[in-house]
């Protein structure tokens, strides 16, 4: 176990803890947008941001890919701010991980603010609130089991990515190699003692999470 | 007979005209001449009120929390205005007078179920509602109301741990706590025991005589209108024209002491 290299662990964490901030973010306010507001398209965008739910990693993984990549606009504009390509770098699979989770977070939490009981919202808003404050204050906190459960699933998504992240970040061990592609690496070099523990701390950490978001799920409301 | 035909009720107590029985002599506080429709369900409401509890009286399905919700601003009426205290809260024949949005009405609303913050406690429920510009100043005009309203003692707990009289108590303190132009319940004690409704709407009764701030309190239950003023507009299948005395509302639900 000396020799254990636990660089695809701390890199899994990284990669999956920041996709799953940038998950909440735009997962909480489009599903309140989704939820609460009326605009032309909406059916369409909450179609849209379905997709990674029902496309093959693969397919998600090639489209971004070609979005991310060094001929399109995405790629260039990171290629003039830091000078180096954007694909098979870590921050591509923060990416993946994103686009890949960013349904579940934002489906559960579409569902939980449309539960919210509008009596709550009228009752604040002759009381003086509205805009952020009306969400922040009242509709947010209200649906907060839905939306911590959502992103209990978003995490659980970005932990586990592994089609679509090998195809934008790629397989470098010690840069983009992630957990679920490492133990994949391992039991292709037939090396299944490491393929097990890898696994098995994979494991580990997806019921520590569960675990804790059952506590905060109790705790809220 | 209905009331829009009885000859001796103050009917018709349009802006202008003669005030009803019972009601003050100053100038209307509210304005209403409006109309809007909800599937088949047509609404034409006019009438002034002064300052003082006017009980808003009429049985289900009369329009009564459909008026609450046009005054409050949640509804939008087709056509009419609607103004408080010299301020125009919408003028659908003026498109040059913006509608007030329903956060800057400044409106104090008890609503049936009193719909307090769960995950907040009494005191921070009522602060929400509080103006001022700091977090502290809000607190201390919350906790001034809640102690008018009997209801310091749970300012620390939650919805949850309150009954449902406690909850109206706090619902009433968050209502009033913004100094409001005009104040509207909506059947707010409808649930409650005998002994704590009396107790409640005798509450009602001298905070408004105390603030003077115009108030529409609904019910379809005869005791509470003759309990709570003499003053009452009423409502029938969407119209709702008449304010007149209470004996002419009772003596017209065939049971009046007039």
């Amino acid at each position: 176990m000396s020799g254990m290299d636990w660089s695809p662990l701390l890199l899994s964490l990284r990669v999956a803890s920041l996709a799953t901030l940038l998950t909440a973010v735009v997962g909480i306010v489009g599903a309140y947008l989704l939820a609460r507001t009326r605009f032309p398209g909406r059916g369409l965008v909450e179609a849209i941001a379905s997709l990674p739910i029902v496309l093959p990693p693969t397919v998600l993984g090639y489209y971004l890919l070609v979005a991310l990549g060094r001929g399109s606009p995405v790629g260039r504009a990171w290629e003039a701010v830091t000078g180096s390509p954007l694909v098979f770098t870590w921050q591509a699979a923060v990416i993946a991980a994103t686009i890949a989770s960013l349904p579940y977070c934002l489906r559960t939490a579409t569902a939980a603010i449309r539960q919210v009981d509008h009596a709550y919202e009228e009752a604040a808003r002759v009381a003086g609130l509205h805009g952020p404050a009306l969400a922040v204050t009242v509709t947010l906190p209200l649906a907060g089991r839905g939306i911590i459960a959502g992103i209990s699933l978003a995490f659980a998504r970005a932990l586990g990515d592994f089609g679509t992240t090998i195809m934008v970040a790629g397989n470098i061990p010690g840069r983009t190699q992630t957990m679920p592609i490492a133990v994949y690496d391992r039991v292709q070099a037939f090396d299944t003692a490491t393929a097990g523990v890898l696994a098995a701390v994979l494991a580990a950490v997806a019921i520590v999470v569960l675990l804790l978001v059952r506590r905060l799920e109790s705790s809220a409301l | 007979m209905t009331a829009a035909d009885r000859p001796h009720d103050g009917a018709g107590t349009g802006p202008g005209e003669r005030p009803p029985p019972g009601a003050s002599t100053t100038s209307a506080r509210v304005d209403v001449e409006l109309t809007a429709t909800y599937g088949t369900f047509h609404l034409d409401a006019r009438f002034a009120l002064a300052g003082g509890l006017t009980v808003l009286f009429g049985p289900s399905g009369a329009g009564k929390t459909r008026l609450l919700r046009l005054l409050a601003g949640l509804d939008t009426p087709e056509h009419g205005r609607i103004s408080v205290d010299g301020r125009t809260l919408v003028d659908t024949g003026s498109p040059a007078t913006p509608t007030v949005p329903v956060h800057e009405r400044r409106i104090g609303l008890v609503p049936q179920v009193p719909a307090l913050l769960p995950h907040r406690t009494a005191l921070s429920n009522v602060a929400l509602a509080a103006r001022g510009h700091h977090r502290t100043e809000r607190r201390a005009v919350a906790r001034e109301w809640l102690a008018r309203v009997d209801a310091e003692p749970f300012a620390d707990r939650r919805p949850s741990q309150l009954s449902g009289g406690q909850q109206q108590r706090v619902a009433l303190a968050r209502a009033l706590v913004g100094d409001p132009r005009l104040l509207l319940l909506d059947e707010p004690f409808s649930g409650l025991d005998l002994p704590v409704r009396r107790r409640l709407r005798q509450l009602v009764r001298d905070l408004v005589a105390d603030t003077r701030v115009p108030t529409v309190f609904v019910t379809h239950d005869r005791d509470e209108l003759a309990e709570l003023s003499d003053r009452v507009l009423l409502a029938e299948d969407g119209h709702l024209h008449h304010v007149v005395h209470v004996e002419v509302a009772l003596a017209d639900l065939g049971g009046g002491q007039a």
